[in-house]
């Protein structure tokens, strides 16, 4: 065991001057990051932050640790070829919601799929930003913007549906005002071996002002949102009496002590059933009917990539009788020419 | 039937199996050359198979060939077969403009009944005589027949029998060329170790082809090949895709690095692949990926993680690799992208070979975006240059591309196994444990190199990306100034390079009026027909490119003393307007091809004999 050194945010954080606008969410995202890298204690030389195009991968300037900054959409692929080459690095994915889920659509779903040990920060503000505003994967039909000048004509992405669809093993979510889930979620990130999605609901001050404020805002907040614990009951609500339980396949909001409902009716949140069903039903509330879900929705065990890579190379080496090119080269087939 | 066999001693002979291509031509092929080479021949092979996996039987498009040219001064495959094996009327179609004059085919007697015929669109009854092989020393043979007679006690089903014929047929030709059959036999054992049933039935049929031949002493020259005299040492048969996975092994050795492939299965580079991940018991990390672009991102990732990190690809996947290719010039990371060179534009032609993706590899990307690029010339020489390629990427810290070719990738020959003392070690450019605190990640070297810090390593954290960096501070910049002068030191770091390469070498006669330029995998045609030329007493001279971006540092000095310099590819002419824009005011005569086929060694000497009457 390496020596254990306690670390603080400042250990993560870079000498660069942060250029985001005043006001904008990435800034306490940058800031949550790097309290959850000193919760979780990985030296800032194994961890490494990796980011495709757009405002949010800017972040890895701002970092103390190892980063890159690559090319659009493809934060997903560079970060894959990282940790396969080391799994014993620590890898952030930094994508917003174009990055990730427009450009880096194909890459996005397949490392999800593969199970590599990364762990992706999608910031979802349902806006091209550092294009000066246009429409994004995630932007609501009708969203008007310099693109769809009459609305948009197209339905969006729901991050947590891509994810649960690529059979994903764990996904969380929070807003960029929730500090405190925020940490909570990106330290269970990095705990969970295998891709971990964790949206942040992020608010653009310049393109996208409000755009998250139904849910976000402080006075509705605690009604229009509910905060998933594994192993908690589901309850939510500024007065906390208010619970979700199945009617039928469906999810249900309840008051508790109306209508005859207790305590015992509420579910208990299980992040760690293999069975996805009841994990995208609560990803896909959305703060209307039913409460937006934030906190670890989903996180279950399944090989990661990287340690299946590594076993089976070491496996397969164990196996044979040549351990240099030249020892392979000579047990093939040969003749001699004397 | 008593003929006398006439025996002829030739040097070298040109071989052509073609089928179905179900009919294991390939196999056959291969195995003939392979007992060649055991009986100490050199030996240099190519498959000419179908873009369609399997092609409704008999037809034209199913038709797969595979050439073998054993002998001494063997180079190419050959152009041309002394020996055509044709197991169907289209085969015979397909292949009869291979045939040398006066040249040797076998064919299969029981399909070419007139139905047989018809399905290769043959309008008469005499094949012979319509394909043009009037010339030719036919031998037919009731192949099939023979094979289910020799077969009716083995138990086997008659499909099972039937996909015997092509041993009889390679059988028939071990006797024609006193080939031994017992190696040919062993390596038939391996080829069916799990199936002892069918590898006793097909070397029965070996030996039937084997004893037809010495029984019916068919009435055509056998031959007698000379064996080349050739180094000593222990050797194995190896094709171009195979060599450059090896020689990336043999790279990763020598740098103390573990070997990293990120790819995406596109024909005529999949081999490379598929080899690299065989060889996960060596510790290579190959893996395939969801696309081309990830294929080099991955590639890219493992580069930053401290791998020798490659991708491998062809024309298609190099155009999709572009950006991503950008972003390792910009952070000077150590990537090799392998191109094996297929036939287009588009999916164009992804069975057959073609040089026309040079001015691509030079400058297929936005902004100034210097790469290495180098070529293989030979099947065994992509082991060299994979191993090269990556030195070059490791020590100079900067993207190479090797092209290579389907020709070359595919074709084959025997491979001295080498001792690895005979090649150079490979020093990655580290950060020294002195640099910690003031060092940033664009400090470069007196070469113009940057330093590689690998994650993991403690006090060098660091931030690299796709944004121009202040040359100082190693920030974001978009000062004026400072963007030409990175522009210009990432160029100067790989024109440096040219100061580590060999020098050019001038082959042929250097003394003669014409020089004959080449690069990449047309080297085994230009050399054989310049060695024509001079042995006939018409003197050329030879010089031929491996490495082209940035040229050896002779190059412009070789190049300006011919009056005359003929530039040879297998494209529109893009090194010669390569050369002209690096040799100002020089002329090049060009000699291109652009019929996805490569040269033929005949039609090199015609040409440069005409050039050589117009002095």
């Amino acid at each position: 065991m390496e020596e254990q050194k306690e670390y603080t945010a400042k250990d993560y954080k870079s000498d660069q001057y942060v250029r985001w606008c005043p006001g904008c969410g990435d800034h306490s995202i940058v800031n949550v990051l790097q309290k959850a890298m000193a919760t979780l204690g990985i030296p800032p030389h194994k961890t490494v932050v990796i980011s495709g195009i757009g405002c949010s991968s800017r972040l890895p300037y701002y970092m103390n640790t190892y980063g890159f900054h690559t090319i659009h959409g493809r934060a997903a692929a560079v970060a894959t070829g990282v940790k396969t080459a080391n799994p014993d690095l620590t890898v952030w994915q930094i994508s917003g919601d174009g990055d990730c889920l427009a450009i880096g659509g194909n890459h996005f779903i397949h490392s999800v799929r593969r199970n590599i040990d990364i762990n992706v920060v999608l910031m979802n503000n349902k806006i091209y930003g550092l294009t000066k505003g246009q429409y994004s994967p995630t932007s609501d039909r009708g969203f008007v913007t310099k693109s769809s000048p009459y609305g948009t004509v197209e339905d969006p992405f729901i991050p947590a549906e891509l994810v649960f669809g690529a059979r994903g093993t764990f996904f969380a979510r929070s807003l960029d005002v929730e500090l405190s889930v925020s940490q909570e979620v990106l330290v269970e990130a990095a705990r969970h071996k295998g891709t971990s999605v964790v949206e942040l609901l992020q608010n653009c001050v310049i393109f996208n002002n409000n755009i998250h404020s139904y849910v976000a805002d402080k006075e509705f907040r605690a009604d229009r949102t509910i905060h998933l614990r594994h192993g908690e009951k589901m309850i939510f609500g500024k007065d906390n009496n208010r619970g979700l339980v199945l009617d039928g396949y469906k999810l249900k909001a309840v008051t508790i002590g109306e209508n005859g409902v207790t305590l015992d009716d509420i579910l208990v949140h299980d992040a760690k059933s293999p069975d996805n069903f009841l994990h995208q039903s609560l990803a896909m509330m959305d703060g209307h009917d039913l409460p937006l879900a934030i906190g670890v929705i989903r996180n279950v065990d399944a090989p990661a990539y990287d340690q299946e890579v590594a076993r089976q190379v070491k496996e397969v080496t164990a196996k044979v009788p040549y351990h240099s090119l030249r020892e392979f080269l000579l047990n093939g087939e040969t003749w001699e020419v004397k | 039937m008593a003929e006398k066999t006439k025996v002829k001693v030739l040097e070298d002979v040109v071989v052509r199996f073609s089928g179905d291509s179900g009919d294991g031509m390939q196999l056959a092929g291969n195995i003939f050359s392979n007992v060649s080479a055991g009986v100490g021949d050199e030996i240099s092979t190519f498959p000419d198979y179908p873009a369609e996996i399997r092609a409704p039987q008999g037809t034209l498009g199913g038709v797969s060939g595979f050439q073998v040219h054993i002998g001494r001064g063997v180079h190419t495959p050959g152009d041309l077969a002394d020996v055509l094996v044709a197991m169907n009327p289209a085969a015979l179609k397909t292949n009869a403009r291979y045939v040398k004059r006066g040249g040797v085919v076998i064919l299969d007697s029981d399909s070419f009944r007139a139905s047989d015929l018809e399905k290769a669109a043959f309008k008469t009854d005499d094949p012979i005589q319509e394909a043009g092989l009037s010339h030719a020393q036919v031998v037919p043979v009731p192949i099939t027949q023979m094979v289910k007679d020799s077969l009716a006690d083995s138990g086997l089903d008659n499909k099972s029998v039937v996909r015997c014929k092509n041993m009889f047929a390679l059988g028939l030709v071990c006797w024609l060329f006193e080939r031994p059959l017992e190696q040919a036999q062993h390596l038939l054992k391996n080829k069916f170790a799990k199936k002892p049933a069918i590898y006793e039935a097909n070397a029965k049929v070996m030996r039937d082809g084997y004893n037809y031949g010495n029984n019916i002493h068919a009435s055509v020259s056998t031959y007698r090949i000379e064996s080349a005299q050739v180094r000593p040492g222990i050797y194995t048969d190896v094709n171009g895709n195979t060599a450059t996975a090896w020689g990336l092994i043999a790279a990763s050795e020598k740098s103390g690095l573990p070997l990293f492939l990120g790819s995406y299965p596109i024909t005529p580079a999949t081999d490379i692949l598929h080899e690299l991940a065989k060889r996960k018991d060596l510790g290579v990390k190959a893996i395939q990926v969801e696309d081309e672009i990830a294929g080099v991102c991955t590639a890219i990732g493992a580069s930053f993680a401290g791998n020798l990190a490659v991708t491998s690809t062809s024309g298609p996947g190099l155009a999709l690799k572009s950006e991503g290719i950008g972003l390792a010039v910009m952070s000077e990371l150590p990537l090799v992208v392998i191109d094996v060179q297929r036939g287009g534009p588009s999916t164009g032609l992804p069975t057959k070979t073609e040089q026309t993706d040079l001015l691509q590899a030079l400058y297929g990307r936005n902004g100034e975006s210097p790469v290495v690029v180098v070529a293989a010339s030979t099947p065994t020489n992509c082991f060299d240059m994979a191993f090269q390629a990556a030195k070059i990427a490791l020590e100079h810290m900067t993207p190479v591309i090797l092209l290579t070719d389907g020709f070359i990738g595919n074709g084959s020959s025997a491979w001295r196994i080498p001792d690895m003392d005979e090649y150079p070690e490979i020093k990655p450019n580290y950060v020294k444990p002195e640099q910690l605190g003031a060092w940033k990640p664009y400090d470069r070297d007196e070469r113009s190199v940057r330093f590689w810090a690998k994650p993991g390593t403690e006090g060098f954290m660091h931030r690299l990306g796709g944004l121009e960096k202040d040359w100082k501070t190693s920030a974001i910049s978009t000062d004026p100034a400072n963007h030409e002068k990175m522009v210009r030191a990432r160029q100067q770091k790989v024109d440096n390079i040219a100061r580590d390469l060999p020098l050019l070498n001038v082959q042929g006669n250097p003394d003669a009026e014409l020089l004959i330029v080449g690069w990449g995998g047309t080297y085994g045609h230009l050399y054989s027909a310049v060695e024509a030329l001079n042995a006939a007493g018409k003197p050329v001279a030879f010089v031929h490119f491996n490495y082209i971006n940035p040229l050896p540092a002779n190059t412009e000095e070789i190049l300006r003393r011919y009056n005359r310099v003929v530039v040879c590819e297998l494209n529109n002419g893009q090194f010669a307007s390569y050369l002209s824009g690096k040799i100002p005011g020089k002329t090049f005569l060009r000699y291109n091809k652009v019929q996805a086929q490569p040269f033929m060694v005949s039609e090199l000497v015609e040409h440069f004999t005409k050039l050589l009457e117009e002095e």
